[in-house]
């Protein structure tokens, strides 16, 4: 189970001159659910197409499985991908959609037979073999999709933005179907998306990147929680990012104020930057003897599931507070923080600033 | 915009299709049912069957289903190379392919005529190396030449427009379910390039069919087309009850060809959705 199944070894890959993965490293376990995550152009994409062998990297080599697959061609891996808009054979019906790969095989029939009732009982489809696939909605066509290509049992399934084109409701469902099909099927699964939310619901294991490097990979409590740069914390979630201070271990300065913290290791007097996620800002009186920061409510919106306020506090920082209770703009508050909900990171060196930027 | 407008903008071309279409249409099926004493005959319609007639047209038949498969032979490997070097509709290449298309079609066969005659340009070269002349012209195999030189643009553009609406991925997605390139090929490329070789196919076969310039000048007049007798019959004879008999024939033809073709291609545009 905790066997490695494919690893990236320092895999460069550029485009007419411009380097879109940079000496990348990456390690992926068997039987894992591993999410890509990035904005448009941070190399995830480009990532999956190189397993799946549509792309050959400039330089690096890629391992399946032990064995060297870096220049073997799509065909002969043991993956399978599931496409963006589901690249679905238009000329064939469902039934000869999902056996494509079977027949190539030159499988008998009753096995492709059996193989496809299977399959379409598995995304739920059952009975649809007869159907033309140019007349099914979006969300059953990447069913098959995703049925022609688990058919072929792979050992790792790539899936390319494979809900993008759906709408929310149906995306939220295909999120759960999704994750019932990897428990059933046992297989690995590299998932690569742009939305944050998926990646942390259906994910053990995400990867984010950013300019063609990888920025942190963790399972989704770490990459929310543990946010290692200012681009991690930006990118997943909303956040509060504050220039702040390492005093000493286990204690932070943040505009003047100290601040408890569980973070330890940075050194003394070292300038850090401080995410603090806008739930775990705490709305508390004024006078409290519990209130770090003193402040001003400036607004407030009402979201459905929370309001989403600012506070400003003298120092002149906007805070962002996502809370239940609702307290009223012009109001004098204080602020609080529980010290295991303040995030320290490094400050980025500069040569990392260029993959620190955001171009969402 | 209301019916009145409507009508009034669509007076002109209603004008122009009566006085240039149905009418003529109309000419061609009095004097093809009639003879020279204005009485009704079936016999201007039954003179295909005369041998000389229908020599020409079976000999029509073959020569445009020759040039018709060379066409596609040419073109699709062609098309396909150009939708893989993906240089792009607008690109100087495909410019290049369908240049030709732009020149008159007469005077390109003109040229093939200087190029191709006995004392022209290819053999005075060929004398100049000391080998052997070669004697094609006034031969069938002169027409097919000019048959597939005029009318290949018609077959790459068809053939190459449909290759490019193949999405990248359902092609990627074969050769992921282990497809090598030979099945790709068959199992999805042709198939959804059908519309494009349809198209391509008629807009050869049936310009070859009806074809009387490229017989006329590379035929030397001794090898006669359907066309050929058509236009002789009309012109040479004066008899255009005959021509007009015979020009049904051909019709007919082209409306049993291009009927089979649609029904084809209305299937395959669905898929092309």
């Amino acid at each position: 189970m905790e066997n490695l199944l494919i690893s990236l070894e320092n895999i460069s890959k550029s485009f007419d001159g411009d380097l879109v993965l940079d000496e990348l490293k990456l390690d992926i376990k068997e039987n894992s659910f591993v999410t890509l995550l990035g904005p448009s152009g941070c190399g995830k994409t480009t990532t999956l197409r190189i397993i799946g062998g549509f792309i050959t990297a400039d330089k690096g080599r890629v391992i399946f499985d032990g064995n060297d697959i870096t220049t073997l061609s799509p065909n002969k891996r043991q993956l399978n991908t599931v496409f963006q808009k589901y690249a679905l054979f238009p000329h064939m019906n469902v039934f000869e959609n999902i056996a494509f790969g079977l027949r190539i095989k030159k499988k008998n029939e009753q096995y492709i037979r059996d193989k496809i009732s299977y399959a379409l009982k598995l995304v739920n489809l059952d009975g649809f073999e007869k159907r033309d696939v140019t007349s099914l909605s979006g969300g059953q066509q990447q069913r098959i999709a995703i049925a022609r290509a688990i058919v072929n049992e792979p050992r790792l399934l790539l899936l390319d933005e494979p809900l993008g084109a759906l709408d929310l409701k149906l995306r939220q469902e295909m999120q759960y179907e999704l994750i019932r099909l990897k428990k059933e099927l046992g297989i690995t699964f590299i998932y690569v998306t742009h939305d944050q939310e998926e990646a942390l619901t259906m994910s053990d294991t995400i990867v984010v990147m950013n300019q063609g490097y990888i920025q942190q990979m963790g399972s989704p409590e770490q990459i929310y929680n543990e946010p290692e740069n200012a681009f991690v914390a930006t990118f997943i979630g909303d956040s509060n990012i504050v220039p702040g201070k390492m005093i000493e271990d286990y204690c932070v300065e943040i505009f003047g104020s100290k601040f408890k913290c569980i973070d330890k290791g940075f050194g003394k007097n070292k300038p850090v930057d401080v995410v603090i996620r806008p739930e775990d800002v705490d709305i508390i009186d004024i006078n409290s003897e519990k209130t770090l920061l003193k402040g001003v409510m400036t607004g407030a919106i009402f979201k459905g599931e929370m309001y989403e306020m600012e506070c400003k506090t003298y120092d002149g920082f906007e805070w962002l507070i996502h809370s239940t209770d609702y307290v009223e703009k012009g109001k004098e508050v204080g602020i609080f923080v529980e010290p295991e909900n303040i995030q320290i990171m490094n400050k980025p060196s500069s040569e990392d600033e260029r993959a620190l930027e955001i171009d969402v | 915009m209301n019916k009145k407008t409507k009508n009034i903008i669509i007076l002109p071309y209603t004008i122009w299709m009566i006085c240039f279409i149905i009418v003529p249409l109309l000419f061609m099926i009095y004097f093809g049912f009639t003879n020279k004493l204005n009485q009704f005959t079936i016999e201007n319609i039954l003179s295909i069957f005369n041998q000389d007639n229908l020599k020409s047209l079976i000999l029509s038949l073959e020569l445009s289903l020759i040039s018709t498969i060379i066409c596609l032979i040419i073109s699709y490997p062609l098309a396909l190379i150009l939708k893989n070097m993906n240089v792009g509709k607008s690109s100087f290449l495909v410019f290049l392919f369908i240049l030709p298309m732009w020149m008159n079609s007469l005077l390109r066969i003109v040229a093939w005529l200087t190029l191709l005659e006995k004392k022209g340009i290819i053999n005075s070269f060929l004398l100049l190396l000391g080998l052997p002349r070669l004697d094609i012209i006034n031969t069938p195999i002169a027409i097919v030449l000019g048959m597939v030189y005029d009318f290949l643009p018609f077959m790459i553009l068809p053939i190459y427009n449909s290759l490019t609406k193949i999405d990248d991925n359902t092609i990627n997605a074969a050769y992921d379910l282990g497809a090598n390139f030979f099945n790709v090929l068959i199992k999805i490329i042709i198939p959804l390039s059908m519309p494009g070789i349809i198209s391509g196919i008629t807009m050869v076969f049936i310009p070859s069919l009806t074809t009387v310039a490229i017989p006329n000048i590379l035929g030397g007049g001794q090898i006669l087309l359907i066309g050929n007798v058509i236009e002789q019959e009309f012109i040479q004879s004066s008899n255009w009850h005959r021509g007009a008999g015979l020009s049904i024939v051909l019709v007919i033809f082209i409306l049993i060809i291009t009927s089979f073709v649609d029904r084809h291609s209305e299937k395959d545009d669905k898929i092309l959705m």
